[in-house]
This record gives C-alpha cells, structure tokens and sequence, in this order.
C-alpha cells in the first residue's frame, strides 16, 4: 500500500492519472484478452455539434454529458475563473425552464447531476434512468442558448465559488504552492492561470461578464455529446436532432484554438511557498512537455508508459530510490496528463520524511531521472509498466460514467475516436530506446519549475483581511 | 429474479450450477435482478452476479471487526495491518509481491474501518488464478517484515501529522470523541500520534489472528466467472482462514445527546463547521423514515433544505450536506460545511434553524413525494458498475438485508408516511445539534450570539 500525495489537479480534472488513456475495443494486453465491446457510435449534426454514443446495457441507466470547447484558457485576461464561474451559473434557469426545474426533474427521477471545468473544457452531465434521456437532452439543449441571468442569483453564487475557492486553495497550501509553479511554468500561455481564477479577479465577476461569454462561446458547433449508457444508438440521433439540432450554429467560433505559445524554456526555476499549517513538507517539480494533441502520436505513448515506469505504484524508480531502498521520502510518485490542447506538464511529487533536506531528495529524483536518460528500461519493467496502462483501457470500460468522460475529454481538446481506440496500441508498441528518449528530450531542467512547501515559522504580525 | 444455489448445490457438481443457472437467467436482463446466492463446497458463502459484459472480475468482501478490534491503548492497528498485508506474504517480498500484481494489473487492497476489515480485488478475468492466489497469500501468510513495518508507519504517521492543522480532521475527530467518548467508536481509526509510533508487529500478527477468520467473513463478487470455477478459488482463497474469530466483545453506545458546541481556534482562511448527533441504527423500524427525512433537510442533492437556505439563498458555503451514519453497535447524523470565518456564525445560525424547523414542522407532502422518488429511482445508479455492485451487495449483507432486498427497497420507502416523518424528524433533531467549529475565532464585534463557544477546547 502507498499512502500517496496526490497532485492537486485542476477542478474536476478527475481523469485516470496517467492521462489521455481511453481507449475501448481491440485492445490485447499482455496477457489479457481481446475486447468485445460495442464499439461507439458517432455522427455530426448539420449545425455542427458531434455526438458520440457508448452503449452500456448492464443496467437500465444513462449519462448524458455535453462537452463546451471552452476552459479557463479561453478566458480574457483580466477575468481570471470566468469560465467556471459560467459553469456554476448554468443551473440558474432559462426563459423555457425556470432556476430549479432542470434539477428538480434530476432528483425526482433519482439521478444525480453536476458540471465540471477544465483549462480546455466546461462540462455537464446527468446521470438518469434510461427513460428519461430525452428530457434531458431537452433541457441542456434549451440552456445551451435560453440561459436567463440576474443579480440576485449572480451575487450569491460569486460568493459560493468563492468559498469554493477558499476550500480547494487556500485552505490547502499544497494546491497553492501548485498554482505558484504553474504560474511560473507557464511564462506565456495561459495555462499559467488557475482554472478557479485569481481571487482578486473573481470577485468582480459579474453578470455581464458571464452572459458575454456565454453568447460567444457555447453552441453546437463548440460542443461534443456523449451519451453512455442502455441507449440505442440508432434512437439518439433522431432524439438529438429534435433537440440539439433546432439550434443555430454561430459561426464566430474559429474550429482550432490558438493561442500564445510558450518560449523555448531557457531557466529552470523555483519556487517557495511557505504555511504556517505545513506538517508535512513537499517537493514537486513540473516539466513543460508535449499534449497527446501537440506531440507525435508515438511520442505520447512514450510519456504515458515514462510516467508509469518513473513514478506510479510500489516497484516504481521514484517510489524504490526514495522510499523502499533509502529511507528520504514517505511517498514519491510521477504523473503525466496528455489529454490537453498545448504542451502539457509532466509531474513529479515528493514528501520527504522528517528531518530529510530537500536537497538530499532533490538529488535522488535528479538520480532517477539521469538513469533514466542514460539506460534503457528492463524489458520486465518496460512490460509491467505496459500492461499496467492497457488494463486501465479495459477497467474503465467497467463505468460508463469513465468512458464517457475520456471520449468527451479527449475529443473537445482535438483528439479522434481513433486516437482514443488505437492508444492500447501504440502503448504497446513503445520501445525502451522511445522511453530513453522521451526522458532526454523533455525531461531538461530547462524546462521545469521545482517547488518547495515548507513550514512557515516567522512570528505572526497583524494580517490583512480578504 | 433472485436464484437461491445453495440448496441446490447439495445435490449437484459443481459444473451442473452454472449451467442450472444460465438456463434460469431471463434474457436479457440487468446485472441486478441475477444475483445468487452461492455456497462453496467447503462453506463459504457468497453474492454474486455473473456478468460477462466487461471482460473481468471484482470482489468485495469484509470481516467483522475493524477499527474496534484495535487494542484500547493503541488505536491504528487495524489501519496498520490493512496497509501492509499487500507487502509480502509466503515465499514472497514486498517487492516480488508487488511485481506479480503490476504484471497483471491485479488490484488489491484492504481497509480498516470502524466495524470491518474489508477487502477490494479487480482483476481482468484472464488472471484469475494469479488474483486470487496472490489474495490468499495476504491474508492467510503476512509477512510484516520489519522495512515494510516502518515504511508504511511512517506514511500513517505523516498523514497523523497533517490532521494536526487540517480544520476537516479536527472537526470530525471531535465530533466523534464528543459523540462517543471512551468507546471504541471515539477513537480514531487511523491511530494517533502517540499510539502509532507504539505498534509492535505482535500487536499486529495478534490483529490478523483475531480478525481474519471464516465466521464473520461476508464475500460478494460481480464479474466474468461461473459459480462453479468461482466456488473453487473462493474456497482455495478463504478455505484456509480459521474457523472462527477471537473479537474483542463491543458495547452498544448511546451517543452523546446535543445541543453542544464546541471550538476549535486555528489558523485558516477558511472556517469548517461539523455537526451531528444521535441517528438511527439501520435495524431500527424508524431508520427507513429517518433516511428519507435526512435526504430532504441535508441530502446531497442540489435541492435539499441546508443546500438551498445556506448555499443558493445566502451564498454562505460551496458545500452544504448531511448523512446518516450506521454502525454496527450505534448510529449518528453527520454533517459538514465551511465558510469565511466571519461569516461562520451566520452559517451556523442558519443550519440550526433549518434544523429546527424539521423538528418542529416535518417536511411537506411536497418534499416527501419527490424525496421518495429520488431515492426509489437513485437505487439503480449506484449500482451500475461491477465494483458498484459488488460493494452494494457487501453492504446488503453486512447490515442483514435479505438477498431481494433491491426488489423490496421501493416499497419500503413508498410505506414512509407524513406522519412517520414528522414523528422521526423530532426524533433525529429535536434536540438540536452538537456543532464543531474550527477556524480563526470571529471578532468580538462581528460575532453573533450562535458562534459562541460553549466550551472552548
């Protein structure tokens, strides 16, 4: 068993940790057996929306998720977390269906409901008896055009996401010391922001700001629908048609987004951040590296099966180097998140043990990593590491929830359908030299930024109230 | 359907049960109306849906005894023991056992919690043999090689050591102290920081001896396996466990009755609130009544009474909930939010009205309609994936619910009456609430006469 730190990743980000993943069908892991799952189904509306159907036929139950391709990296600067402030404004009712009526219909059928957002991507789903989809197809279609904001609900739920805030970053200094290196990681593109924005510029969101955005960036020809579950596919697209389909297309909204680019890194960096609250230090260090979208497809693979060998699980080189074979660090772990629109982040993080400098951790991660630039992974590891990711593929076809939530991430950041079905495959056909490679590559200082939690032991002087 | 094997497999070998049982089955049909019950051939018993969907095999299972089997003096034992069983056992290291779990990407692990001692095994079908060898392994021949022992001390004691300044630990370990005292319930079941660094690896072999054995032992497994290849693994697995436990006897509680408030100075941006108090034991006629009640005042829904007064309406809080929490020898209603701390008083004031007012006046027909269908339509979504199920039906049978009980569950709380849960209500919050409050103490000036400390810790 570990007890693992685990990164804080931006909101709702809750893909399996070794990123892009997915991946259904035809699959034949080491070992293991070939998929027969039903393949999914997919189909454009003319006003350009895409729909994606998994069935699932197990229990009478289906997902209903659309997709908005538009996150916190859209944003304007200067309205930092306008993105997900939208997202929570979503539930406030429409012209057609007045604040609660969506959710009352949720409830009473015994579904659940939420939304989530990301740097790429704003997200809703319900999750209902198989009978109810097309009500609910209804309804999120009518709220992708017919929102109705005012301030006397707009206020208050500024206030909720600022104490959404105040939970997930600055009651935690480890999400804080995260936000400190991305923003130092990222010196152009605006990944550098965090997802729930800067509290200063949260709280002069307002309703204008929200409805702006709104206007200019949901649509059908900005969304992708995934429907999972005991559905026919046949059925949903005529269902989809009668909903989605009635509504208008803007043509504003460019199909690719581009947006600045970040300088060849040149300095690695640091930074520190201090906490009174801090009892157990940590060490992470973030490297800017390529998206499952801006890097070969070959290439991908490689990080996916360098992060699993490097840093997930007990027999990991990290979680060997630092925790069983030398007693510097309670836990140590590696992640990579290749489901991204522009170059992404390879993730290391470390808690040391009591007493242990950074500099003694620090050095042993450097050693790790300088071996895995130098040799060549062991065929049994390579394998172990391999297989450890394909089976992902087939536990997550388990849940349709999971499914859809990889088919609708990876297609709104750019991917294909065949891309998420040939993962498995080009997971297997990664090379020991490829993981070598990938390591010296993309694994240079230059490209990182190291941060450093530790305790804050300064006197307390009179502190400023938010 | 519900196909009862045990009767059956008196007389029967073991392959004629799968094909008996593929012949009943009605097609097609939903993994939750084929659940059987299977007895092995050396006693073990099990729940289990065959399900061929998904090409692999989860089980959960659960002995009784967890966190109240830790010795008195060392809460943490149970914690300890779950987090080492999977680092070697027989012939082989942590590191070899590992090894044989990544090559297959065999997922096993266990955890102490306050009645059981569960387990979690997921594997794809095709490493069944090597899944459920390496289970036995654990469970029948730890190692608890001293490296092992200290490495996973030393994660326990460094998640020990960041409750220290995290305001949801704080609150909910009060809470549970507040509630329960001396019993074992009170105690943590991850240890302390005094009682961790006092674990002796006697103590835990002494935990395994004592806990680990067939006559408490509950299985349920969903997956692609037939009862017949399943029965055999389940008694290679388990067959070799003792007999019976040794369990410390553990007293019923009444939990401390409210109104208590209590807080706890520290110095974070945000401020959480716990509250609580008595709930209602699972075997109570009441508790279905108290389950739909619970779900119309603090339910985790986006419609809930504390959701819309604290959240939608006043934009007090990100989050707002509260739960019924049943144990085996006591019970409580818990709930959690957290606000800015000058608005903490304000956010208390407002659930304890809400409260209250249930006490006093019950819910509306209104809210009890649409409650009941909430939780008579909400039953197949939890139960829509193989671990899902597996889990469901573990608690089913660790809370002695009959094998239909999916198929009785609606009309149980179709039965629930207005007047049941104006009665109930009163009973689950007529006394108002113990409430835990950490976080930086609110300024004298700002502070509203419900923030008040009662007791200050």
């Amino acid at each position: 068993m570990q007890l693992m730190t685990t990164f804080h990743r931006r909101i709702a980000r809750s893909l399996a940790a070794s990123g892009l993943l997915l991946a259904l069908g035809l699959s034949q892991p080491a070992g293991a057996q070939t998929i027969t799952s039903e393949p999914p189904t997919t189909f454009a509306l003319s006003n350009g929306l895409n729909v994606v159907v998994i069935p699932d036929h197990r229990t009478p139950v289906v997902t209903q998720m659309i997709w908005y391709k538009v996150g916190s990296a859209d944003e304007t600067p200067g309205k930092s977390g306008l993105a997900h402030f939208l997202e929570h404004l979503m539930f406030k009712g429409t012209t057609k269906h007045p604040q609660g009526e969506f959710s009352q219909t949720v409830l009473k059928v015994g579904g659940n409901e939420n939304a989530f957002t990301s740097t790429d991507y704003t997200g809703y789903f319900q999750r209902v008896p198989r009978e109810q989809l097309g009500r609910m197809m209804e309804f999120e279609a009518d709220r992708m055009t017919g929102l109705i904001l005012k301030d006397e609900n707009v206020l208050p739920e500024r206030d909720v996401v600022l104490e959404e805030y105040n939970m997930r970053v600055a009651n935690n200094p480890d999400a804080r010391l995260s936000e400190q290196i991305m923003a130092a990681l990222y010196l152009n593109h605006p990944y550098g922001r965090p997802v729930i924005g800067w509290h200063h510029e949260i709280e002069k969101l307002n309703r204008e700001d929200a409805l702006a955005f709104y206007r200019r960036f949901y649509a059908p020809n900005n969304a992708t629908l995934v429907i999972a579950g005991d559905v026919d596919p046949t059925e949903i697209r005529a269902m989809a048609e009668r909903t989605y389909g009635q509504i208008a297309p803007q043509p504003a909204i460019a199909p690719r987004r581009i947006r600045p680019q970040e300088p060849v890194p040149t300095a690695p960096r640091t930074v520190t951040l201090a906490d009174p609250n801090v009892q157990q230090t940590v060490l992470k260090r973030y490297y800017l590296v390529p998206s499952a979208v801006t890097a070969s497809p070959q290439e991908s693979a490689a990080l996916d099966v360098l992060a699993q060998l490097m840093g997930s699980g007990s027999n990991s080189r990290l979680y060997r180097a630092l925790v069983v074979d030398h007693p510097l660090a309670v836990s140590a772990s590696a992640g990579y998140q290749g489901t991204a629109v522009d170059p992404t982040q390879f993730m290391i993080s470390v808690s040391p043990k009591p007493g242990v400098e950074f500099a003694a951790a620090e050095a042993a991660v450097d050693g790790v990593i300088a071996d895995m630039k130098q040799n060549p992974a062991s065929a049994e590891s390579l394998e172990r590491a391999k297989t450890q990711l394909i089976a992902q593929a087939i536990y997550a076809q388990d849940n349709q929830a999971t499914l859809a939530q990889w088919y609708g991430a990876a297609l709104t950041v750019g991917l294909s359908v065949e891309d998420i079905r040939s993962w498995p495959d080009r997971v297997r056909a990664v090379t020991a030299a490829q993981v070598r490679e990938a390591a010296q590559k993309w694994l240079d200082k230059k490209r990182s930024v190291t941060g450093y939690l530790i305790k804050d032991t300064t006197p307390k002087g009179e502190e400023k109230r938010s | 359907m519900t196909v009862s094997c045990s009767r059956a497999y008196r007389a029967a070998f073991a392959l004629m049960i799968g094909l008996a049982l593929l012949l009943l089955q009605p097609a097609p049909s939903y993994a939750t109306t084929r659940i059987q019950h299977l007895k092995t051939p050396g006693g073990i018993e099990a729940w289990f849906v065959q399900d061929a969907t998904v090409p692999l095999i989860a089980m959960q299972y659960a002995f009784g005894g967890g966190a109240d089997q830790d010795p008195a003096d060392k809460p943490g034992v149970g914690t300890m023991v779950a987090g080492l069983l999977d680092e070697g056992a027989g012939e082989l290291d942590s590191k070899t056992f590992h090894e044989r779990l990544d090559r297959r990407a065999i997922e096993l692990s266990f955890n102490s919690t306050r009645d059981y001692f569960r387990g979690s095994l997921r594997m794809l079908k095709d490493n069944r043999d090597e899944a459920f060898g390496l289970l036995r392994l654990a469970l029948t021949a730890p190692r608890f090689d001293a490296d092992d022992v200290e490495r996973i001390r030393s994660q326990v004691m460094s998640g020990l050591r960041r409750q220290t300044t995290d305001p949801g630990s704080l609150a909910s370990i009060k809470l549970l102290q507040t509630e329960f005292g001396d019993h074992p319930y009170g105690r943590p079941a991850s240890g302390t920081l005094t009682s961790v660094p006092t674990i002796k690896i006697s103590d835990l072999r002494d935990y395994t001896r004592r806990v680990l054995a067939k006559d408490t032992l509950k299985i349920s497994v969903v997956g692609d396996i037939d009862a017949a290849t399943l029965s055999k693994l389940l008694d290679d697995t388990f067959g070799g466990l003792p007999a019976k436990g040794d369990l410390t006897p553990v007293a019923e509680v009444k939990p401390a009755q409210p109104p208590q408030r209590f807080f706890i100075p520290l110095d974070v941006p945000q401020t959480v609130v716990a509250f609580g108090g008595p709930g209602v034991k699972r075997d109570d006629p009441d508790f279905m009544t108290a389950y739909v009640v619970n779900h119309i005042l603090g339910g985790g829904s986006l419609t809930s009474r504390l959701y819309r007064e604290v959240r939608e309406k006043r934009g007090l809080v990100y989050s707002v909930y509260q739960y019924l929490a049943w144990m085996a020898h006591s019970s409580l209603f818990i709930g959690t939010t957290a606000t800015r701390a000058d608005r903490a008083g304000q956010t208390v004031e407002t659930i304890d009205k809400e409260v209250r007012r249930m006490a006093e006046e019950g819910p509306t027909q209104q809210e009890l309609d649409e409650a009941k269908s909430y939780l008579k339509g909400s039953q197949m979504l939890a139960l829509d994936t193989s671990s899902k199920l597996a889990s469901g039906l573990l608690q089913y049978q660790l809370d002695n619910l009959g094998i239909d009980y999916i198929e009785k569950r609606n009309a149980l709380v179709d039965a629930v009456t207005l007047d049941d849960a104006k009665r109930v209500a009163k009973r689950l919050w007529g006394h108002g609430l113990v409430t835990v409050v950490v976080g930086r103490a609110p300024q004298a000036a700002a502070q509203p006469a419900a923030a008040t400390p009662s007791k200050v810790d």
